[in-house]
């Protein structure tokens, strides 16, 4: 059982410490991105590390999303484990190419010999009234191009464990950070991380009547979903997927078995989205146990919008409960 | 040659390039004998594989090909001016170069073929994975430079590209980047004056390439690359201030496409014959060889010798290359993740838990 030391991190706080952490037990990590030395980076996940562990670990590049991502993958190549900070979800477009035609590729084209550490952090989502291009959830753009692996934490705890296991998982990982639960409630963690399973969902709340699969910020919002719909009468079951991919197939399927509907959450557009993956996963393997269609509660097939209009297209819990109440009376 | 189209970009490099072998008498007759041959024998491997690489393409045993002809001199030079802890990071035209570190030809000639044995050994050889889009492999060798400061390692990395690549993002992220960082890393361009169909004066206003560097704060370097002793120098020189902390070096190695893009070009399309002619003289094997027995280093008998050897190892590579079965696809799918092999999942049910109902 883990000791727990100090209670109440959030989780930016949580990254900070789990980058520390990494930082204090391997030598070969080091992190690379833009303004994360003195000024401790745009949501302050590295505030104090430069100081702690020198200007040669935690390094301001220039403005070269590309060539830092280039970079780190040339260092991995020699033996270090980079952790690289991309300010905002859309900053990533210049280096996909370095993504998915590089770094996905590396292992495969060493026929399985050799992977790659390298750890991509890329704060993500909407809900943070933030200007263009500040709101993106891409998990789909990467978990759509084989090599990388996707993981998206959902709170304090989760991220320290997610982050542990990423670092040194040797494949290539996005992980993205719902930027609007940075500073969303505290929770207890230790001093210590554990690295969690990169390949494991977590039921993160039990329920018999319906599965509500949610990630990221979406969580939050399906449990409040959840907790309105027991009110209601209905036992809701909500799955943190915490890795898209790989996606844990035995917990979606064992919860299209064991709760009969499973209804998905995502901020991202619906089009080609997580929830059509999902869906297309029931359909071909648990369609006779399914006793109402997968519906899918997503962002929309347009640009995120402007902060104006961003909670008409952010999924709320009113939108998830109008969604499972169509599924319960199926 | 005068109104040829193109025909400027020679005038261009004339500066620098001596049209006979004459201009590298002087230079070479300094040179130890060992290392000349050692040099020349290289070339000598690498054109022996671009030459049945292109005889295999032609009898639709490879893919197409991207051949180096005309550039094995520069290659050639870059492995050996380095040493063997030195990272190379090599584009698709400098596929073969991992021979020069020990690995046997079969293994690039497989990659041409589409076979994953073709994937050599990246930490054995310290030879990168070829990178298709060209300028994507330049912040990589910058990384992999940057590690060896980090870690207080005494390694240089060389970054090979063309006068395209110039053009790309990722090479002036990287140019920019290893400058900052003071990586010991070499961007080796190799100007050979043509991106396909594009000259050179499409891709940039500036007439030297080795120009860039300035913009960077970093020394920038014009050399022969039909010059095989020149390019040597200029990498052995790049490596030895890379090493000594004096961070990066542009070197621009001024040539000329000698053959086509690949095996699927016409050049005959887009530039003049006359202008090929114009540069057949500096093919940089036959050059070396002439330069070579000029200085009296060695006979035209040793060297013919030589190529010959090459030629024959070359023809067996060939006949090896149906010897080796194929990869079944899913040993190559469980390669791409560390762990659980996705990518092999069936088309339709799986297991289905549920069965078909006879509906009809």
């Amino acid at each position: 059982m883990s000791v727990v030391e100090e209670a109440g991190l959030n989780l930016v706080e949580a990254i900070t410490r789990g980058l520390g952490q990494v930082l204090e037990e391997d030598p070969d990590s080091l992190l690379l991105g833009e303004d994360i030395g003195a000024n401790g980076g745009v949501f302050r996940a590295t505030q104090g590390l430069q100081a702690r562990f020198g200007p040669d670990r935690v390094v301001d590049t220039p403005l070269c999303e590309s060539g830092f991502i280039g970079a780190a993958i040339g260092m991995s190549l020699v033996g270090l484990h980079p952790i690289v900070e991309v300010q905002f979800d859309a900053f990533v477009y210049p280096a996909f190419e370095q993504l998915v035609s590089q770094a996905a590729r590396f292992r495969w084209r060493t026929r399985g010999q050799y992977g790659l550490h390298l750890v991509v952090r890329i704060p993500y989502g909407g809900g943070t009234r933030a200007p263009e291009l500040h709101s993106d959830s891409p998990e789909t753009l990467f978990s759509h191009m084989p090599g990388l692996r996707v993981v998206v934490p959902s709170s304090p705890v989760s991220a320290g464990e997610l982050l542990l296991a990423a670092v040194s998982c040797g494949d290539p990982v996005v992980f993205l950070e719902p930027k609007r639960m940075y500073r969303r409630g505290r929770q207890e963690v230790p001093a210590r991380f554990q690295p969690g399973d990169l390949e494991r969902a977590a039921v993160v709340r039990a329920g018999q009547d319906l599965t509500v699969v949610a990630y990221g910020a979406m969580v939050e919002v399906a449990l409040e979903a959840a907790d309105r719909l027991q009110g209601e009468g209905a036992s809701v079951r909500v799955l943190d997927l915490r890795s898209i991919y790989p996606l844990d197939r035995d917990s979606l399927l064992a919860a299209a078995h064991e709760t009969g509907r499973v209804l998905v959450v995502h901020e991202a557009p619906r089009h080609c989205g997580v929830g059509a993956e999902i869906a297309a996963l029931l359909q071909e393997e648990a369609a006779d146990v399914l006793l109402a269609p997968t519906l899918r509660v997503t962002g929309m097939d347009m640009p995120f919008p402007l902060m104006q209009n961003e909670d008409d297209a952010l999924p709320s819990a009113e939108r998830v409960l109008a969604a499972a109440r169509l599924m319960l009376d199926y | 040659m005068a109104g040829a189209p193109g025909a400027e970009l020679l005038d261009g490099a004339s500066t620098i390039l001596g049209l006979e072998p004459d201009s590298m008498l002087a230079a070479l007759r300094l040179w130890p004998r060992e290392l000349a041959l050692e040099l020349f024998s290289a070339m000598a491997r690498l054109r022996a594989f671009d030459e049945r690489a292109v005889i295999l393409q032609r009898q639709g045993r490879l893919g197409t090909y991207p051949t180096y002809f005309g550039e094995e001199g520069l290659q050639a030079a870059s492995v050996l001016a380095l040493d063997s802890r030195d990272w190379l990071f090599p584009t698709y035209r400098q596929a073969a170069l991992v021979t020069l570190r020990g690995c046997p030809p079969l293994v690039p000639m497989l990659l041409w073929s589409g076979h994953p044995g073709g994937w050599h050994d990246v930490m054995r050889y310290r030879v990168a994975p070829i990178c298709v889009p060209v300028a994507t492999n330049l912040p990589h060798a910058v990384g992999a430079a940057w590690g060896s400061r980090y870690r207080g390692g005494d390694w240089v990395a060389l970054g090979y590209g063309g006068d395209g690549a110039t053009s790309e993002g990722d090479f002036h992220e990287a140019c920019n980047l290893a400058a900052v960082v003071r990586a010991p890393v070499i961007f080796l361009i190799s100007n050979n004056q043509w991106a396909i169909s594009t000259p050179v004066s499409r891709q940039t206003r500036v007439t030297r390439l080795a120009e860039k560097a300035s913009a960077y704060g970093m020394p920038g370097v014009r050399v022969d690359a039909f010059d095989v002793f020149a390019c040597y120098q200029a990498v052995r020189e790049a490596a030895e201030r890379a090493r000594a902390g004096g961070g990066p070096t542009l070197i621009e190695a001024i040539g000329y496409r000698l053959g086509p893009h690949g095996t699927a070009d016409q050049p005959s399309l887009y530039r003049p014959v006359e202008l090929d002619r114009l540069w057949e003289p500096m093919e940089p094997l036959r050059r070396t060889q002439l330069a070579l027995v000029r200085a009296g280093l060695a006979t035209e008998e040793e060297l013919d010798r030589i190529r010959a050897d090459c030629a024959e190892e070359l023809r067996a590579v060939g006949a090896a290359l149906e010897q080796v079965p194929p990869v079944p696809i899913e040993e190559i799918a469980a390669t791409v993740h560390g762990s659980t092999p996705w990518g092999l999942l069936p088309d339709g049910l799986r297991e289905p838990s549920w069965k078909l109902v006879e509906h009809r």
